[in-house]
């Protein structure tokens, strides 16, 4: 299985830039982030190499962050690749709570990170419909 | 249980006579003042006439202005020689109130201190770590009297310099701690990031609050950090210091010592006696000080007296914890508010730290109300959404305690200044 970890940060100058810094320090990388922010604040996600390195050494500086498990599938980097995803969950009646991806071939492979409510059946599901499923390892592989 | 059974479970009726014996002694003291000589010829009071606790509304009463005003010797009712210490309070504005203690003064204030802890269950075999200042601050030395006098070891660290308190209360297993609200939740987490948890790996059983007016939620916060039983305590160095009020076990209301203060609680405007249960500014009377007596002295602090005997069978009656300050209110658009309301909502929401800042603005000659509180990192899930609920709660909630909405700021952990000493809590920067 794929994780990520999120983030705490208040929407003030530099408090991302030391999320990254103590990361890149600890020689953790980054193949993946996302930023969603609410009044004054936001939540950092983050796909790293090494989750649970990471996690450790953020809240090790006392910044609030967690670490969970998320979906991260293959998906083509074609006009309708994320259809083909979200049309199977919705007929599961499952709702995505959350998403983002980043192309790794371009025009062939994208990786799409998903959050969703019942995360084990989801992933039955996808696999079911013959879909990649990424552990952390193989995120970095591509 | 109880360290001075005959004053203490003293009968209404004798208390009040021992009141008014005590009052008129006081009076008499208080000609020996040039202050109050002189402040009884201008209002043509003869002192000798008033004789009951009724009375004494015909005194005007005394203010902090009057004891700086008076400085150096207008309130001093001794000779010189019969004083053997002086306490004072730091003056924000210039000259600090100081106060006279003879060493008659000093045995009696003494006991009352002693009487308070070991209501709260301190004995000669508690080992007694005394973590507030030393010096010209009463808590540190007020506190550490009546400790010795019972009996328990204590440890006179003073405040401050975490490292070395952790280390006494690990090598001597202290059992009591007197400290400042604030500090005592600063000083578990930093417990805890040396690696060790306050709740097991120390020994406190009871903790004493003291020098910080705190709401219950506060002491809810500090008592599940040690697991310890936390008591509310109040004093101010005009009375000499802490020993004026105490929670017994009950934990529901300060038992204020009737022998030695007579209390009226009164509309701070008016000065108006309040009805018993209705919020007012305390008076304060001294009845047993011989060196600096003050009548009707002004607190500034408001509370209200509850009535009800208390089941520990003391019959000193209780006030309310201190529920503000007459001069720490601030007024918002219109509206009084006291930043222990503050505290009370924030201290019940699990999500958010002990440490919080109240900032008001002003901005495009509109007022803002600001409140920071730092993310606790043990309950962030790395869901937005959430914090926004917990932020419109907050809001909602605070509103119903203030009646205006202020912007909830989320900050990570650490990022709000932390204290040692009283915290600062309110930041006004509205410029007038
Ligand atoms: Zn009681």
């Amino acid at each position: 299985m794929a994780h990520q970890i999120s983030v705490f940060a208040e929407n003030k100058p530099g408090r991302i830039e030391k999320i990254t810094r103590l990361l890149s320090e600890e020689k953790v990388n980054i193949r993946a982030i996302t930023i969603s922010s609410a009044n004054g604040f936001g939540v950092i996600k983050i796909l790293p190499d090494q989750p649970k390195k990471g996690y450790d050494i953020l809240r090790s500086n006392n910044i609030p962050t967690y670490l969970q498990e998320v979906i991260a599938v293959i998906i083509p980097d074609i006009p309708g690749g994320l259809h083909q995803i979200s049309f199977v969950l919705n007929k599961y009646n499952l709702n995505i709570e959350d998403a983002y991806g980043f192309v790794v071939e371009s025009g062939k492979k994208a990786v799409l990170v998903l959050q969703v409510e019942n995360q084990p059946q989801a992933q039955e599901i996808l696999k079911h419909n013959g879909f990649q499923l990424l552990s952390d390892e193989e995120i970095y592989r591509f | 249980m109880i360290w001075d059974k005959a004053i203490e479970a003293m009968a209404r009726d004798d208390l009040m006579k021992l009141q008014e014996k005590k009052l008129q002694h006081t009076l008499r003291r208080c000609q020996n003042t040039p202050y109050y000589r002189s402040m009884f010829k201008n209002n043509h009071i003869d002192p000798s006439s008033i004789r009951t606790a009724e009375d004494v509304h015909h005194i005007p009463p005394t203010s902090k202005e009057d004891l700086r005003k008076n400085f150096p010797l207008g309130f001093l009712a001794t000779s010189r020689d019969e004083v053997v210490r002086i306490h004072s309070s730091s003056g924000t504005t210039g000259t600090p109130t100081v106060i006279y203690h003879s060493s008659e003064d000093i045995d009696a204030w003494s006991d009352l201190v002693a009487r308070s802890l070991y209501m709260t269950g301190v004995r000669n075999t508690d080992v007694f770590q005394n973590m507030m200042s030393y010096g010209l601050f009463t808590g540190g030395l007020g506190m550490h009297y009546g400790a010795e006098r019972i009996g328990s070891m204590v440890i006179p660290i003073g405040a401050g310099n975490t490292r070395r308190q952790i280390w006494f209360l690990r090598h001597f297993r202290s059992t009591v701690l007197h400290i400042i609200p604030s500090y005592a939740l600063l000083l578990s987490t930093l417990i805890e990031a040396d690696g060790l948890d306050p709740r097991k790996d120390l020994n406190i059983h009871i903790i004493l609050l003291g020098a910080e007016p705190h709401s219950e939620e506060t002491r809810r916060r500090v008592q599940d950090s040690f697991t310890a039983h936390a008591y509310n305590s109040y004093g101010l160095s005009e009375m000499n210091g802490p020993g004026v009020a105490f929670e017994c076990l009950h934990q529901n209301g300060m038992h204020l010592w009737e022998d030695a203060y007579l209390m009226e609680i009164v509309k701070p405007e008016t000065l108006e006696p309040c009805k018993p249960g209705e919020l007012g500014e305390l008076l304060l009377t001294t009845l047993d000080r011989e060196a600096t007596p003050l009548l009707r002295y002004r607190t500034k602090d408001l509370t209200y007296i509850m009535e009800e005997p208390c089941p520990c069978g003391r019959t000193h009656q209780r006030i309310a914890r201190i529920q503000g300050r007459t001069d720490d209110m601030f007024i918002f658009r219109g509206v009084n508010i006291f930043p222990i309301q503050i505290e009370k909502v924030l201290m019940n929401v699990s999500e958010v730290g002990s440490n919080y800042r109240i900032i008001l603005d002003r901005d495009d000659f509109k007022d803002t109300l600001r409140i920071e509180v730092e993310i606790i990192p043990e309950l962030f899930f790395g869901d937005l959404l959430r914090l926004e609920r917990l932020q419109e709660r907050l809001r909602g909630e605070l509103r119903s305690e203030i009646l205006v909405t202020p912007e909830v700021v989320f900050v990570e952990p650490g990022r709000l200044p932390a204290t040692e000493g009283k915290a600062v809590r309110v930041i006004d920067q509205r410029k007038l």
